[in-house]
């Protein structure tokens, strides 16, 4: 008993047999997941394979219909209290930011610990500071986001999710709306990030992030998990012959 | 090939300042220059009569219509009667109750729309939540000595901005619980909020009008009495609620979805994350769409005249129908319609002002 405990204790995100629909569409296929406390994980597959759909639903942007997700051993149900202390331990950053553009950087990161957390506005600061300089960008604090460039704002993003000191972090293609020149510039913030130990699910085509920090690569089609496994493996020597191909497309251009 | 560096050259003289101006815009082609010349013709011919009548041949001095011998426009029925244009049946000696109320709420506004003043949060929630009832004590009167003044004594240019600022300060917070109603995932709250704002907005204000005064009083037990003012300010706001909801909505809907996924992964709550995130983004995007609103509204109470409500319009035509004035009714819708216009106007001047400035404020976009 004490046992299992243990190993549950372990387990970040939990997902099991997880199906979604959209009206008819099924686009998640029992999906099965357990991620571990400090364990970085790099999804990737095609476009419209669902790698966005099943991240989301481990903060409840999506909803499940069928399947049990635990997230820090608490399950996720439509009630609400449940969803908010779920948020509470998850973090997410987004493709296009989504920074609050009518707010300042500090802020954007200062808002949530305030209001969700009640952590007093002093306090809010010196931690938003503290992470700022994190993601080396302290001296924007006081600008709005449509003065910083793209990589600027989406390491704001990545501070403002840090502020909730969440133990999980999902991100679901943070680079890929991003000139390349700016790409280096978040993946040392996430590079950073996962040597310290956070949890993190990653949404991501750049193979390089991939193999430098990832525990476990998991390759997705047709809603389907196809095949996981630690990054040597996955990419020198692929079972699937989906993933093979896959692989092939995105290496070679 | 290689591009050399080009020097910065000043502009021809010919495009620029007044000259280049009317070269580049009204004289650019031998039409346009015809267009030009023929339209400052019809001008002339239109405008100089008015311009005449209204300021060069008009009378302004005096006590009765004896006074307007000049041809021009008889101002002196205005100036003679403006106190009752102002004021309704307002006892005179209880006027300055108006007029205290007036610019109370003027100083009031003036705060919140001056920039950088301090404390405007807590102008704002004093504006709102307690001058009305102040202001309510100060016209109506009844408490602390004041005399009591009836409602249908009240009338004029007062009871026209009692009426639209009512509207406005009502509809504005109504109109936006409605639209977050008509988006909400829960199906009774949205079924409700389409029926309210589908029910009041396919009926015209007219309507409205006679059924709060006509028809609620039939279906309400015969001793009760209903102030008439009343009854017509909850018509107006109803109806214009309908309105403001659906300009709301619309703002609302810019709003890109990773807005609200963003707030939602913070775990902010729905009324935080509307107060503090959606609406005032989308509050900036409806500006235009609410002041038009508010405009509509300011001129829509006129129809309160139908319902037996003096309001400025009223006045000013059963003004008209004096023995001593019969024949100056031109003067008086002049009148009604240079107030009405100054008013919408203001509003429409603040509502560009407000525009530019929250879009250079910051250097943000969506
Ligand atoms: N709100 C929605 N309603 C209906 N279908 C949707 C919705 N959102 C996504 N889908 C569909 O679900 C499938 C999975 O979408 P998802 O966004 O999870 O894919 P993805 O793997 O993240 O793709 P991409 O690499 O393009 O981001 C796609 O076929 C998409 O068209
Ligand atoms: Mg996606």
């Amino acid at each position: 008993m004490s046992e299992v405990n243990k190993q549950e204790d372990q387990l970040m995100v939990q997902i099991r047999n997880m199906n979604k629909w959209y009206g008819d569409f099924h686009v998640l296929k029992n999906v099965n997941l357990d991620v571990r406390r400090g364990e970085k994980i790099v999804i990737c597959g095609p476009s419209g394979s669902g790698k966005s759909t099943m991240i989301r639903c481990i903060n409840h942007l999506e909803e499940h219909q069928e399947g049990d997700i635990f997230v820090n051993g608490i399950e996720m149900a439509s009630d609400i209290k449940k969803i908010d202390a779920i948020r509470k331990d998850v973090g997410m950053v987004f493709q296009h930011f989504n920074l609050f553009p009518h707010l300042t950087v500090l802020e954007n990161c200062v808002l949530a610990p305030i209001w969700v957390k009640k952590v007093p506005r002093k306090e809010a600061e010196a931690v938003a500071m503290q992470y700022l300089e994190r993601v080396k960008i302290p001296e924007q604090a006081l600008k709005y986001p449509g003065q910083l460039s793209g990589g600027q704002q989406q390491r704001v993003a990545i501070a403002r999710s840090l502020c909730m000191n969440p133990d999980v972090m999902l991100f679901d293609e943070p680079t890929s709306a991003l000139d390349p020149e700016m790409i280096k510039e978040v993946l040392d913030v996430m590079i950073e990030l996962a040597n310290e130990g956070m949890t993190m699910l990653c949404v991501t085509h750049e193979m390089g992030f991939a193999k430098t920090v990832a525990d476990r690569v998991i390759f997705m089609d047709g809603g389907q998990i196809i095949e996981e496994n630690e990054p040597q493996e996955f990419f020198n020597n692929p079972q699937h012959e989906r993933t093979q191909l896959f692989l092939s497309q995105i290496l070679n251009h | 090939m290689i591009n050399e560096q080009q020097p910065t050259l000043p502009a021809p003289a010919s495009t620029i300042g007044l000259v280049g101006w009317l070269r580049t815009n009204l004289f650019n082609t031998p039409m346009n220059s015809i267009a030009t010349i023929v339209m400052l013709y019809l001008c002339y011919l239109w405008l100089t009569p008015i311009f005449d009548w209204v300021f060069i041949s008009a009378d302004w001095a005096g006590t009765t219509r004896e006074s307007c011998t000049s041809g021009g426009a008889c101002w002196v029925f205005i100036t003679q009667r403006i106190d009752q244009f102002m004021y309704g049946f307002y006892p005179a000696d209880e006027t300055w109750r108006l007029n205290v109320t007036f610019f109370a709420f003027v100083a009031l506004i003036a705060w919140l729309i001056w920039p950088n003043l301090p404390k405007k949060g807590l102008v704002a929630a004093f504006t709102l939540l307690i001058f009305p009832f102040i202001a309510f004590v100060l016209l109506s009167g009844g408490y602390f000595g004041l005399e009591h003044v009836e409602t249908h004594k009240w009338g004029g240019l007062s009871l026209t901005l009692v009426l639209a600022v009512v509207g406005i300060v009502a509809a504005l917070p109504l109109g936006i619980l409605l639209a977050l109603g008509r988006r909400s995932e829960m199906p009774i709250v949205r079924a409700m909020s389409v029926a309210y704002i589908e029910i009041w907005r396919g009926v015209p204000l007219i309507t409205v009008l006679f059924m709060a005064s006509v028809m609620l009083p039939l279906f309400l037990p015969e001793d009760m009495h209903f102030d008439k003012l009343l009854r017509a300010l909850i018509g107006i706001t109803m109806f214009q609620t309908a309105y403001m909801a659906e300009v709301i909505r619309g703002g609302l809907q810019a709003i890109p979805k990773g807005q609200y996924e963003a707030a939602d992964a913070l775990g902010l709550g729905y009324w935080q994350k509307m107060v503090m995130i959606i609406l005032p983004q989308a509050l900036k995007l409806m500006i235009p769409g609410v002041v038009n609103t508010f405009i509509a509204l300011f001129k829509d109470t006129s129809l309160v005249l139908i319902i037996g409500l003096f309001d400025l319009l009223a006045i000013v035509q059963a003004a008209q129908n004096d023995p001593k004035w019969i024949g100056y009714a031109t003067e008086g819708y002049v009148f009604v319609a240079f107030v009405f216009w100054i008013f919408c106007f203001g509003m429409s001047r603040y509502s560009q002002h407000l525009e530019k400035m929250l879009h250079t404020g910051h250097g943000s976009r969506a």
